[in-house]
Parts: structure tokens; sequence; C-alpha cells
């Protein structure tokens, strides 16, 4: 290293720099350079695509097929499609029904977890296998454990005495989407979970000592101190879990396919069905981008909506 | 990060309040619930062990054999998987994708955390914030185009084509994680090496990537799991039986009528999940704090 330093000190010979030597002490050029992989990647297969997926979705592009302009007749037919309409309903219902209870079971899990444990490490660590498995493989446990005939759940539930029959689980409308929304709950807890807990062991002990010394009951613990000195945490946490559900494909694909009759289609699984499988791309990427609002809603209040609590605490505003 | 260890390290040393509550209340509180959670957090995976190991007659009739038992455990099922099936190179699609996915993404990452922490070029702050919307673009929104552009440069039904889309998931959670680490690196040592005549490259290769291990080991074991769990665009860029990942594979090549799929999709499952679950054993810390760090930025 000291070599090379010093053959170039000698080449340049005092004042006269070559222009890559210049140019490696500016600030901005070396940033440019160092940026270039990462900025090729991400624009080419990722903000191209965000364009193009809008694009696509104005024209009548079919597989193998360049589209041609045709404006709003992708959307004016979803406006009038009633399995558009149902599969907006089943992604909205999926998505607030799964994210309440993931927050929930998630944040009592980590004040669980908070606790003094023994075995604590391993305890954690088995709490986060659901997330490390990768989702279509446990999906196709859930199929097997949610399967008509012979279910583990129905078995117990039929030798407990409880049932007679087996239940339907993914062969009723409601009973699959109750159980695909069980599935994702269970996908999503150990995230929420750990993420919470990491936030948890950052609250001070003292202050739940003062707290407690003046008399504060355990719930009054958790409302002054846990929770606004989480909020920032959470809003993060719930952006993330909220963004993913309502884009969750795996689950549902693996599962049911959108079946029984439509039932559980999402709009991710719709519009691959009409894109991919019935080479519609024009029609799938109009449901892929109509997903774009919702998203763009759906953050802005789990971020916006927590994230003023946030400076309402004094909090660090950064 | 090494703050919150400490910290956490600190609040289990100290006894602090918690004498106030023992005994049968921290039972019926604390230890239930939790034996109740992680019960059904371990049961999906854990049934994927007796299925894969039960001999059909056993698993399509539950009247004669009580499901929780296996009488007699065959390997069946599993040699199937190995030996008279395509799944050897299943796995091992997913794992080379996996691997240059997650290689190429992780010195994508690296020069540019560096490049948005250190050199601080103009802009730097509204990269890092568009870096940040990135991570927020899921994949279900981008399939379609990207199938079109997939098949423009003739990569349609090729490994490339996911080595190539893998890394814009991997590139945001990367460097956002790596820039928490650079961040906690003195910048004196820089310093220091640039009045030495060290050139930046020289700086990022010799004295912030050997400081920042432990986040290069979190990043590019979050990815490897990523990569492993990626389906939707496994599932339509891939077209040939030969060229899919296990996930896909699983999902499509399984999945037929015969009443006895069971036990080898459970195996199938059961053996692509167990790579994953063995790493990610050796390395829960890094696991852990990649997961929550990434989020705490």
């Amino acid at each position: 290293m000291s070599q090379t330093t010093a053959s170039a000190a000698g080449s340049s010979s005092g004042s006269e720099r070559t222009l890559w030597q210049r140019l490696s002490h500016d600030r901005n050029f070396l940033g440019l350079l160092f940026m270039i992989p990462a900025a090729a990647i991400l624009l080419m297969f990722l903000a191209y695509p965000l364009f193009k997926g809008v694009w696509l979705s104005f024209t009548d592009a079919k597989i193998g097929r360049d589209g041609v302009w045709i404006g709003l007749e992708n959307y004016e037919w979803l406006w009038d499609d009633k399995i558009f309409w149902l599969s907006v309903f089943n992604t909205l219902v999926y998505t607030i029904v799964a994210s309440i209870f993931k927050f929930a079971i998630g944040l009592y899990l980590a004040l669980l977890l908070n606790e003094k444990l023994p075995f604590k490490a391993l305890i954690r660590s088995i709490v986060l296998i659901p997330f490390v498995v990768p989702t279509v493989l446990s999906a196709i446990a859930f199929w097997w454990i949610f399967d008509s005939q012979f279910s583990i759940i129905s078995w117990t539930l039929k030798n407990m005495g409880l049932i007679n029959e087996n239940i339907n689980f993914l062969g009723d409308p409601n009973n699959a989407r109750a159980s695909l929304i069980f599935a994702n709950i269970w996908r999503g807890v150990p995230f929420i979970a750990i993420t919470l807990l990491a936030g948890l062991q950052t609250v001070s002990p003292s202050l739940y000592e003062a707290a407690t010394l003046d008399g504060a009951t355990r719930w009054q613990n958790f409302r002054f101190i846990t929770f606004p000195l989480l909020t920032p945490i959470i809003a993060v946490v719930m952006t993330f879990s909220v963004l993913f559900t309502f884009t969750d494909f795996q689950l549902i694909w693996a599962m049911t396919r959108g079946g029984p009759v439509n039932a559980t289609h999402l709009m991710a699984t719709l519009g691959y069905q009409r894109a991919i499988m019935a080479g519609n791309l024009g029609e799938g990427s109009a449901i892929a981008t109509a997903m774009v609002p919702f998203l763009l809603v759906a953050i802005m209040v789990s971020w916006f909506g927590l994230q003023r609590r946030k400076w309402q605490q004094g909090g660090r505003d950064d | 990060m090494t703050d919150t260890t400490a910290k956490n390290g600190l609040s289990d040393e100290s006894e602090g309040m918690s004498y106030l509550d023992g005994g049968f209340r921290k039972v019926v509180t604390v230890y239930l619930p939790l034996a109740l959670i992680m019960v059904v957090l371990i049961f999906p995976f854990y049934w994927m062990v007796p299925t894969s190991i039960k001999p059909e007659d056993q698993l399509i009739d539950m009247d004669r054999y009580n499901p929780f038992f296996v009488v007699g455990p065959t390997l069946k099922h599993i040699t199937k998987l190995l030996f008279e099936s395509n799944y050897p190179q299943w796995l091992w699609n997913t794992m080379y994708v996996s691997v240059i996915a997650t290689f190429l993404s992780l010195i994508a990452s690296v020069f540019a955390a560096y490049a948005l922490v250190r050199i601080r070029f103009r802009g730097a702050e509204m990269v890092g914030a568009a870096i940040f919307l990135a991570y927020l673009v899921p994949p279900s929104i981008l399939f379609i185009p990207l199938a079109t552009i997939i098949q423009w440069y003739g990569l349609f039904d090729s490994p490339i084509a996911l080595i190539l889309v893998y890394p814009t998931i991997l590139i945001p959670f990367s460097t956002w994680l790596l820039m928490g680490y650079f961040k906690t690196i003195p910048y004196e040592l820089e310093e220091c090496a640039l009045i030495d005549g060290a050139t930046r490259f020289q700086i990022l290769v010799k004295i912030i990537l050997p400081l920042a291990v432990p986040g290069l080991i979190s990043a590019s074991i979050f990815s490897l799991t990523l990569c492993w769990n990626e389906f939707i665009y496994a599932l339509t860029f891939l077209s040939s039986s030969e060229n899919k990942t296990v996930p896909v594979a699983i999902v499509s090549e399984f999945v037929d009528g015969d009443i006895y799929r069971w036990g080898s999709l459970m195996a199938g499952a059961l053996v692509g999940s167990l790579p994953l679950v063995i790493l990610y054993s050796f390395f829960v810390e890094h696991y852990v704090s990649a997961m929550t760090g990434a989020v705490k930025e």
C-alpha cells in the first residue's frame, strides 16, 4: 500500500495530478462510482418495471404480443368485474383482520418474552422458527393440517367429542378465509414479537421502578411507559406488516389458489391468474396497479397515524 | 445495536422488581400463555416430521392408528424424494440462486452503504430515502412487468433471471442494515488512513469491512433466507421442471390427485426447510439483529 502511494506521488510530481487522481478525491464522483452497482440493479429491475407496469395497464398486451394503447379500458372492465371487487374485499378483510391479530398477539408475546424467564435465548429462537421456514413450505404443512379428510384438528376435536363431522376448512368460503388468515397470523407473529421485544429491551427498568413507587398499576405501567416508548417501533413494524399482508401471494397460492369459487382470491393472486395463467398482461397489470393507492393509504395510516404520537410524547423527531 | 445488547444484559442481570411476582401467579400469567403460543407456533413445522416418516396406510387411516404416533417409521418418502425425483436438482437450484444473489447484493450494498454513510456525496440523503422506499415496493406489483422485461432480455426460464431480480429485494434491506453498522465505526480511523494516503476503496476493504463483519454476516444470513423463501418471481419466471426452486417445485410438481401424496409432500417441505433452520440455529443472534436492525434504523 505504501509503495503504490509513493510511486503515485512520484509520477504526479507535485502539483500536476492526473484526472483519475483528482476524481478519486472528489466526493460526488466517488459517491456516484460506489452507487453504480446498487443503482443499476434497482433502476433496471425495480424502478423501470414499476413504471412499465403502470404503462402495461393502459395497453391490451398479451403474453408474446406487445399491446397497443387502449386508455382506461382495462380499468373500466375491472370496474364492472364482480370477481375483482370480491378480491378487493378479500384483500381488505385479510389485511385488516390479520394485522389486528398479529399486532395484538405479537405485542402480547413480546411482553411475555420480556419477563424474566429460564432458557430465554432458546425460547426466543424457537419463536422465530415460523419466520425461518420458507412460507410456501409451511403453507403446505397448513394445507395438510387443514385437509378435508385427514385434518389433525378435525380428528382431535372429533375424539374430544366436540364435533361429529370433519370441518371443511378450505372448501367452504368463510372457513377458507379464516384458515388463511390464521396461517398468515401464525407466520407474521414472530417477526412482530421479536422486533417489539428488541424495542422493549431498550426501555430502562428504572422507569417502571419509579412508576411503581408512585403507585402505578401494571396496566398503567404498560399504558403510560411501555406503549408510548414503543410507538415509533410499532409504527415501522406495522407498516411493514400491513404492506406484506396486503400484497401476500404465497400462502394463498400454496393453500387454495384463490378457491373455493374465488372466495380467497387476493388482488395479487387474481393478478397472477389473469396476467400469467390467462395471458392478459394488460388486465393483470391493471389489477396490480390498482393495489398501489391502497398501499399508499395503508402506509400513510400506519406511518403518520403512529408517528404523530411520537412527538406528542416528546420523543426524538428524526 | 451494541448499545441494546449491553442494556439487555444489564436488565437481565439486575433483579429489579421481579421479586414482586413469583410462584403461582407467574405460572398463570406468563408460563401458561407462553407455552400455548409456542406450541401453536411450532406445531406446523413439527407436524411435517411424523407425516414424512409415516407408512402410507397410517397416513390415511386415522381410525385405526392414532395420528400422533408413528408405528414402524419409514424413510420411504425421503428416499423416494432424494433418489427418484428431481428434488436434489431443485435443492441445488435454490441454493445456487440464493448464494449468488446474496453475494451480488452484498457487494452492491457494501459500496452503496459506504457511499451513503461516509462519502456523503451531494444528494446522499435523498438516495438513502429512495432506497428505503425501494424496500416498500412489493414483488406482487412488479412480477407482471418484470416477466415482460425478462422475456425481452431472453432470460425466461433461466436461473440468471432470478439472480438478477432477487437483489432488488435484498439490496434495499442490506444497504439499510449495513448503513447502521458503518455509522458505528469511528470516523477517526478513516481519517488516519486518509492522511496515510489510503484510497477510499482501500479504506473500505481494509478498515471498514473487517470491523463490520457481524453486519455482513447478518445481512447475508437474512438475504439467504429471503431468497430461499421467494416464490412469486420463481413461479413466474421458471417453467421447466429442472430449473425450478424448491418452493415452486413443491407446489407445482408434487401436487397431483394422489391420496398418498402427503408423505412425500411433507418430506419435501421438511427437507427444504431444514438447511435454513440449521443455518439459523447457528446464527440466531445475527439473524435477530438483522431483523430488528433494519427496522430500527
